[in-house]
């Protein structure tokens, strides 16, 4: 069972993340704002995630900590 | 007393940042100053430091700013074309507050100009040369002597204030051979908290940076440079007096100017005409104190300088415009003679110092 | 277990990058290779101008800024000051880099100067606003090339690994990019690569990171990820260009 965390407001919403996950556990969210203004990345289906730390490796601003 | 060699003004200069404790040299070669990375070429390799030859002087200034940078002692030499081209390096290295010794032997311009010897890069060397507001300590040799005393000098306020000095000489005190006394120690090393040497994990990290986006700060630390250059004024001024004691006229020179001035007075004062020199060592900061008190005393000035018309204006600003100050001068690398200073001299006097 | 984390050498603070720069992809591998290699103590890094001007405030090692183009000449001067004791990286753009910077480039490269060099190439100027850069592709449309690039104007997009390697000097030459998670691991390989030459006093080593500019390329930082792909690379082929260690050892 893996487990991602986010520092969310580090996050610019860029979907990097999304797009790179194989499982389809994350999304932008609709209605949250970070304190930078952006809509932040969420998991939105946790349970999928597998811990490949795809998502990490194409994060540009390096906010997701993956444990498995 | 120690032994005197007989050395080039170049090779005195070299010999004396290597006494010094300079160990990095980087350079690009130009006529008339070749003969100092001649020098640190044989020299360094023999004892442990670094010579090298760059691609360019702008690649030259910038290899300073990365020994800078760590803290060491380092230095660059060239002549004007190319301290037109290190003035951006001289610009960041004011900015990110770093010493350096820069060495100019000048020579006549603008543009390629010529290779004879020159004093036309006075404003570019005071008032700092490159962009933004900043300063060098500009120091002006006018012996061979002076040119090893001034490299020393350059690298300990160099260190002093975090900033570059400039030992600001021309092609005659280049090439010009004289005994020299190289008895030289190196001095107390001073301590640089700020050096990027690596953090070891020990300390937060250093950083060596020009850039600041924010006006308010940037505004600030310009502010804080400049209190830096007002204790400088205040406690670095070097000039010397020559026959100054009764003179009516003062002549204001420096480097081969001045020698070919002090040649002149003698012959003045044969002749009844009592005149003397103040003799600028430090070009920046500038002996403004002793030039405004001589203009209570003498009836007239006159720079003599191998340019234009330079130094004239930091001698009409330092003496508050009091008094006239006249000009005598060469340019392109054709030197003013004696002679030459003494008709002036003649000139001035019949006319009771009038312009 | 934690299996994916910020490396320590990275400071953190937000990257002031646009969303979606890959720019802080290539920030955090530099920062996982000073970790893996524990270097950060006597690591000395030397930030360029241009959109990676503050890379300064990003990475926990020593940091110097340059002027335009010059950082391998900043770095030469800091790593010969302590040739065993500093580990130099310059970190540098493609404006910073292959224009400006030329001569530095080539002349580090040709005397081998033991020093590890990341250049980011995204084919076009950021920080000034989305004008033509050296790498610019052919007929690519950007602020001061409105009409797609001339090569008849203005000439064509300069190949940095393929120039180098005609170089005697080099040590290792790479072309990487970052537009996928398998690209990203074999990027990585190369940045460590760069830096464990410098630690093995082997020489200059530098990689060439195909980058993404999504906000002057004007697209998604996906579909920038895929312009990569269908223009990028097969303009710029990824690829080892130079290892001079690994090709003695194969004779």
């Amino acid at each position: 069972m893996a487990k991602l965390s986010f520092r969310t407001d580090f996050c610019k919403g860029c979907s990097l993340c999304v797009n790179a996950c194989p499982k389809n556990v994350l999304a932008i969210s609709k209605d949250k704002i970070n304190a930078k203004g952006h809509h932040p990345v969420e998991a939105v289906n946790p349970d999928a995630c597998v811990g490949c730390a795809s998502c990490a490796i194409m994060c540009p601003d390096c906010i997701i900590t993956v444990e498995r | 007393m120690a032994d005197k060699a007989l050395m080039k003004g170049n090779e005195a200069i070299a010999e004396a940042a290597i006494m010094a404790g300079c160990r990095f040299y980087f350079g690009y070669p130009i006529t008339p100053q070749t003969e100092i990375a001649a020098y640190m070429a044989k020299r360094m390799p023999k004892i442990g430091g670094t010579f090298l030859q760059a691609e360019s002087e702008v690649a030259a200034i910038n290899m300073v700013y990365g020994v800078a940078s760590t803290g060491m002692r380092v230095m660059t030499s060239s002549s004007s074309p190319g301290i037109s081209l290190k003035a951006e390096g001289l610009s960041y290295l004011a900015g990110a507050d770093l010493p350096s010794l820069v060495v100019n032997v000048q020579r006549g311009g603008p543009g390629l100009g010529g290779i004879q010897p020159s004093q036309s890069d006075y404003f570019q060397a005071t008032r700092g040369g490159g962009h933004g507001d900043y300063h060098m300590i500009v120091l002006a040799p006018a012996s061979v002597q002076e040119m090893a005393d001034m490299t020393v000098k350059g690298f300990d306020l160099a260190d002093k204030y975090r900033m570059t000095a400039m030992v600001l000489a021309d092609g005659t005190m280049g090439q010009m051979m004289e005994p020299v006394s190289l008895d030289i120690k190196p001095s107390d090393p001073i301590e640089k908290p700020w050096a990027v040497t690596g953090t070891q994990k020990a300390r937060k990290h250093n950083i060596i940076n020009s850039l600041s986006l924010v006006p308010e700060e940037l505004e600030q630390l310009n502010i804080a440079r400049y209190e830096r250059y007002k204790l400088i004024e205040e406690n670095e001024v070097m000039y010397e007096e020559y026959m100054m004691d009764d003179a009516e006229y003062c002549i204001v020179a420096f480097g081969i100017a001045a020698r070919v001035s002090k040649n002149a007075i003698v012959e003045a004062r044969k002749q009844g005409i009592k005149v003397g020199l103040i003799r600028p060592i430090t070009l920046w900061p500038f002996p403004k104190k002793p030039l405004l008190a001589a203009a209570d005393k003498v009836k007239a000035f006159m720079s003599v300088e191998l340019s234009m018309g330079q130094l004239i204006e930091d001698v009409q600003i330092a003496t508050q415009f009091k008094k006239p100050v006249h000009l005598c001068n060469r340019v392109g690398g054709m030197i003013v003679t004696p002679e030459q200073v003494l008709a002036k001299i003649k000139e001035i006097s019949e006319n009771g110092g009038a312009k | 277990m934690v299996v994916f984390k910020k490396p320590e050498a990275l400071a953190d603070v937000p990257l002031h990058y646009c969303p979606g720069c890959t720019h802080g992809i290539v920030h955090r591998l530099v920062a996982e290779v000073i970790d893996e290699l524990g270097i950060e103590g006597k690591t000395i890094g030397v930030a360029p101008v241009g959109c990676s001007v503050m890379a300064y405030n990003y990475f926990n090692c020593d940091m110097v800024e340059a002027s335009h183009g010059r950082a391998p000449a900043v770095a030469t001067g800091l790593k010969r000051a302590n040739p065993e004791g500093h580990v130099v990286f310059t970190y540098q753009g493609d404006g910073d880099l292959a224009s400006i910077g030329m001569a530095e480039t080539v002349h580090s490269a040709a005397r081998n100067e033991n020093i590890t060099i990341i250049f980011i190439n995204n084919a076009i100027y950021g920080m000034t606003g989305g004008q033509m850069a050296p790498t610019s592709l052919p007929g690519q449309v950007t602020q001061t090339s409105p009409y797609g690039r001339d090569v008849k104007a203005c000439g064509y997009p300069v190949k940095i690994c393929e120039m180098l390697s005609e170089l005697e000097g080099p040590e290792y030459l790479e072309r990487v990019a970052v537009n996928n998670v398998a690209n990203v691991r074999k990027a990585k390989k190369a940045i460590k690569k760069a830096f464990e030459n410098q630690l093995n006093n082997k020489g200059f080593s530098l990689v060439e990171v195909i980058s993404t500019c999504p906000t002057n390329w004007g697209m998604t930082p996906q579909k920038a990820l895929e312009w990569v792909d269908e223009k990028m690379i097969p303009y710029y082929p990824l690829g080892v260009y130079k290892d001079r260690s690994a090709e003695s050892e194969e004779k």
